[in-house]
């Protein structure tokens, strides 16, 4: 047994002293070699430990040969937002290693694979090499796999350096390849020898250790896009069309996952929805929009330039009144922009829409739990205004893998709107009433539809996007015009207890108000926290749809100044608010970044803390 | 005032097949092929709440108005027909579907859904209402225009057309034919043998604009195309009830092609044999036409029996937008052991 090897350096200030369960670990790799099975075997081992954790994916556009990092945050008071340096960095990219270390705190460790040569290395960071290639060759691995297992290298290694149960990491590798019992025990062979070299060759001179903690009971562990297609499922999707584009598409492809498992007839195995890879994002939006004005409950999902694709079939959709619901998990534009990053930049898109005089209900969903609530909610939003319904989350929420409290069952029976059937129609006719597709006939701006196949003589009616009467008829009369569109102004706007309220939390003697919405929720949950530190204690209030509801005003007013905090370059919330708000238009003050990174709480902490000075 | 009226075998007068009045130009041939639309819905007993109609923008794309009244219709966007129609016929797949495009809205701006939509076999009957004009913007050459055409404040047409009936074989498509508005006859022969077939059924119709595009020596003209309409064969469409007289004819003289509702479609040899079944005659004679300047019309091809968009989806019975709650929201406990599954 050859003699254990100290860590290059002690560092003084950190020796003795302890951190457990809170800290940030970066594992970097090169994209395409198989680390996401390593990350997420220790994230979720982390989790099944019961210990808060966070996994933050930044990936290149590109499939094989780029840089990756994958970032996981522990913290046991349960911040999960990202934070901008590392305490713990795992190297297994040359081509990366000094740019890394320049975000690591003082006292970080450094696992890096022992073929990499460092120059330069920090005086004040503590360095463990990985024997990455020996340990791989003695594992007698077939060569083809060797690149695959060899991230399973640093698994095991920083396993033990932290002092996660092993036992653990083996049930969730376990769990990962569904029981695949050789694909099991080629990982783990390879872990548990990276284990063992550790535990005898390697004396921990680092402070950082993980231990259980109690059973996170009402959490679990999901993306964003995988719990927008469950939401949807749960809501009774029965329709989507969709293309693909990073990054959306595995909302459309979860849907595909588990669709069959949840809505084929038990007795028949027939479905009862129908998903359709479309030609681009026209088409998606077309049949989606079709399948909606036909009656179904029908939706697309994708991104910014897909939106700008769809821009001029929703104006179709919002002026013909079809329900459609259209998910945008933001990337950073304009243009191509950073396809694998997030930001929150498309909100003054989705509010403005299309030429003419639009209005949209936009939902912005905070986490994945939120994610599936809105996900159902908004088929009955769309259905009872027969309109479309827009749901912007973005990458970091969409594509990462989250801890969020358990999803709830939908408490509410669907609403399907006011459709009307033979039955319904012959009642009206013997009654002696005349049905218009566009009559307000119970003054709430909101008609009644009929739906192909619906059999009664009367039932038809001729859709146009040209300018229509109540009975469909083509008119180009001033009047009849006006009054169309003031109706629809009306449906949109009458009906704010269809939309989710905002989400308010106070503190006493608060100094001023913040507002954010969507994934930055977990950083100012943490920034708030540290201002309260400070002594400086703040009210906060999520917006989780537009149009906005008067508690926004309420909130607005309450306030000398209102920091509006936002993962974009022009503060398109603020932009949003101060034209429904103008009075307050002075009292609002954007807090406004984007370079494709989730904002971290330090972020915001030291931008407000600056503009207060002033 | 008492009058006996005369109905079909659903019961209906062909009265109650019609659209509203027509806004379009008097003589346009968009009319008459809406009322060919009419008469061939009427004669196969086809009740009009078992259609549902699409279109595009432009002209043609008007038309569904003015015919089925008592039918669902959208009248969507430019161009894009193909996607809203693909989409709509998913809430009731037992409906038949007819789309009404111009030359326009399938050649230039919607040539990418067209094809698609082709290559999917979406059953419906796909009409382009073919001008080589765009009509409601006053009179710009379309994409099918022919190469040298000259109009009025235009100049000279310096592209080849587009080949609808060739772009639709191209993407595989089940049903092709081109027919001439002025040939009311054939154009309703051909919708009729469409409607029966289960699958795409790609009309392109040489459909005059009297207003812009109407020169004696035009292609897309009623005194060219009625000097020169050279029909493949000819058509007669044999409902699935009726029976085949065919001893009229001598023998090896026609060709009958069985649909996929069971009716038939007999086709009578004219100057040459011509085999619709076959795909390679098919794009011979498209592009025989094509160089000759040959208003060729009749049924170019058809494969009945390719399974259809629907047949590629396990759909229940019931329509999909008459399902309930019940049948659509999946139990709590199907999410409890979701929920599971995201603990681990």
């Amino acid at each position: 047994m050859s003699q254990k090897q100290p860590a290059t350096k002690e560092i003084p200030q950190k020796a003795g002293k302890k951190i457990v369960n809170d800290f940030c670990m970066t594992f970097s790799t090169i994209n395409g070699s198989g680390s996401a099975t390593a990350n997420s075997i220790l994230l979720r081992s982390l989790f099944r430990m019961g210990i808060p954790v966070n996994g933050k994916n930044i990936f290149p556009s590109n499939i094989q040969g780029l840089p990756t990092w994958y970032s996981i945050r522990l913290s046991k008071k349960g911040y999960l937002a990202r934070v901008e340096k590392d305490d713990i960095v795992v190297a297994m990219n040359p081509a990366t290693i000094a740019s890394e270390m320049q975000f690591m705190v003082t006292g970080a460790v450094l696992f890096y694979a022992d073929d990499i040569k460092i120059e330069g290395v920090r005086e004040d960071i503590i360095t463990y090499p990985m024997p990455v290639r020996k340990l791989i060759k003695e594992a007698d691995v077939p060569p083809n796999l060797r690149d695959y297992v060899a991230n399973m290298v640093y698994v095991g290694i920083v396993a033990h350096m932290i002092g996660m149960d092993m036992d653990t990491v083996y049930k969730t590798l376990d769990y990962n390849f569904k029981g695949n019992k050789k694909a099991v025990d080629s990982n783990w062979k390879i872990i548990e020898a990276a284990a063992k070299w550790a535990s005898e060759n390697l004396v921990k001179s680092d402070p950082y250790n993980v231990e259980k903690m109690p059973e996170l009971k009402d959490y679990i562990m999901v993306d964003g896009n995988t719990a927008s297609a469950l939401g949807s499922i749960y809501g009774g999707l029965q329709f989507t069309a969709w293309y693909p584009i990073t990054p959306a598409s595995s909302l459309a492809e979860s849907a595909i996952e588990y669709l069959p498992q949840l809505r084929n007839d038990p007795e028949t195995g027939k479905a009862t929805y129908a998903v359709v890879q479309a030609e681009d994002e026209l088409a998606a939006i077309g049949m989606a929009i079709g399948a909606g004005w036909a009656g179904l409950r029908s939706m697309t999902s994708t991104s910014g330039p897909g939106i700008s694709l769809m821009s001029e079939y929703l104006g179709l959709a919002y002026f013909t009144e079809v329900p459609v619901v259209v998910w945008n998990v933001q990337r950073v534009g304009p243009s191509t922009g950073l396809p694998t990053r997030t930001a929150q930049g498309d909100l003054t898109q989705a509010a403005f829409l299309s030429h003419g005089d639009t209005q949209f209900v936009i939902l912005l969903p905070g986490c994945a739990s939120e994610c599936f609530e809105f996900g159902w909610k908004a088929f009955d939003i769309a259905e009872r205004l027969q309109t479309p319904v827009m749901i912007l989350t973005d990458l970091d929420l969409g594509m990462n893998t989250h801890m969020v409290k358990t999803f709830k069952y939908p408490n509410k029976p669907m609403d399907r709107g006011k459709v009307l059937w033979e039955e319904d129609i012959q009642k009206l006719v013997d009654e002696g009433k005349i049905w218009g597709r566009y009559a307000d006939v119970d003054g709430d701006g909101i008609p009644y539809r009929t739906l192909p196949g619906n059999r009664n003589t009367r039932a038809a009616y001729f859709a146009r996007g040209t300018g229509h009467d109540e009975m469909t008829r083509y008119s180009e009369d001033p009047a009849v015009w006006e009054h169309g569109m003031d109706r629809l102004k009306k449906k949109i706007s009458s009906h704010k207890e269809l939309y989710p309220r905002p989400e308010i939390q106070k503190m006493d003697g608060a100094k001023f108000g913040i507002i954010a919405y969507g994934s930055t929720g977990t950083a100012i949950d943490e920034a708030r926290d540290l201002l309260a530190a400070r002594d400086i204690p703040t009210d906060y209030l999520r917006v989780r749809s537009i149009p906005f509801n008067d508690e926004v005003c309420d909130f607005l007013h309450a306030y000398d100044r209102t920091y509006v905090v936002e993962m974009n370059r022009d503060g398109q919330m603020r932009q949003l608010l101060a034209m429904d708000y103008s009075d307050c238009g002075s009292r609002m003050v954007s807090v406004a970044h984007t370079d494709g990174m989730p904002l971290s709480a330090e972020w915001i902490v030291n931008s407000i803390l600056k503009l207060e000075e002033k | 005032m008492a009058t006996q009226t005369q109905v079909n075998l659903a019961g209906l007068t062909r009265n109650e097949y019609k659209g509203s009045a027509s806004t379009l130009c008097q003589g346009c041939g968009h009319n008459s092929i809406s009322n060919q639309i009419v008469a061939a819905l009427y004669e196969l007993n086809i009740v009009p709440e078992n259609v549902v109609k699409f279109s595009g923008i432009g002209c043609s794309s008007k038309s569904p108005a003015y015919f089925l009244n008592r039918s669902f219709g959208f009248n969507g966007l430019h161009g894009r027909m193909s996607s809203l129609a693909t989409g709509g016929m998913f809430g009731d797949v037992t409906l038949k579907a007819v789309g009404v495009s111009g030359d326009g809205d399938t050649a230039s701006i919607g040539m990418g859904g067209f094809k698609h939509m082709v290559r999917r076999n979406v059953p419906i009957v796909y009409i382009v209402e073919n001008n080589g004009v765009y009509g409601l913007t006053k009179g710009q050459f379309s994409a099918t225009a022919e190469k040298g055409l000259e109009l009025k404040h235009r100049g000279r047409n310096a592209f080849g057309p587009v080949d609808i009936c060739m772009e639709a074989l191209a993407s595989n498509a089940t049903f092709v034919a081109r027919t001439f508005a002025g040939d009311p006859k054939q154009v309703k022969e051909i919708l009729k043998a469409a409607f029966s077939h289960n699958g795409i059924a790609v009309i392109d119709i040489i459909s005059p604009c009297v207003t812009f595009h109407n020169k004696e020596d035009s292609f897309h003209s009623y005194t060219w195309g009625k000097a020169n309409e050279s029909p493949l064969h000819d058509i007669s469409y044999v409902a699935p009830r009726d029976e085949i007289f065919i001893e009229d004819y001598e023998e090896g003289t026609t060709q009958e092609v069985t649909l996929h509702d069971g009716a038939t479609v007999v086709l009578k040899k004219l100057e040459k044999e011509y085999d619709p079944c076959n795909i390679y005659e098919a794009f011979r004679a498209i592009e025989e036409a094509e160089q000759n300047h040959w208003l060729l019309t009749g049924i170019f091809y058809i494969e009945p029996g390719v399974p259809t968009l629907f047949d590629s989806y396990n759909l229940v019975e019931k329509p999909l937008n008459r399902l309930t709650e019940a049948e659509l929201r999946p139990s709590k406990e199907s999410l409890d052991k979701l929920t599971k599954h995201f603990k681990l």
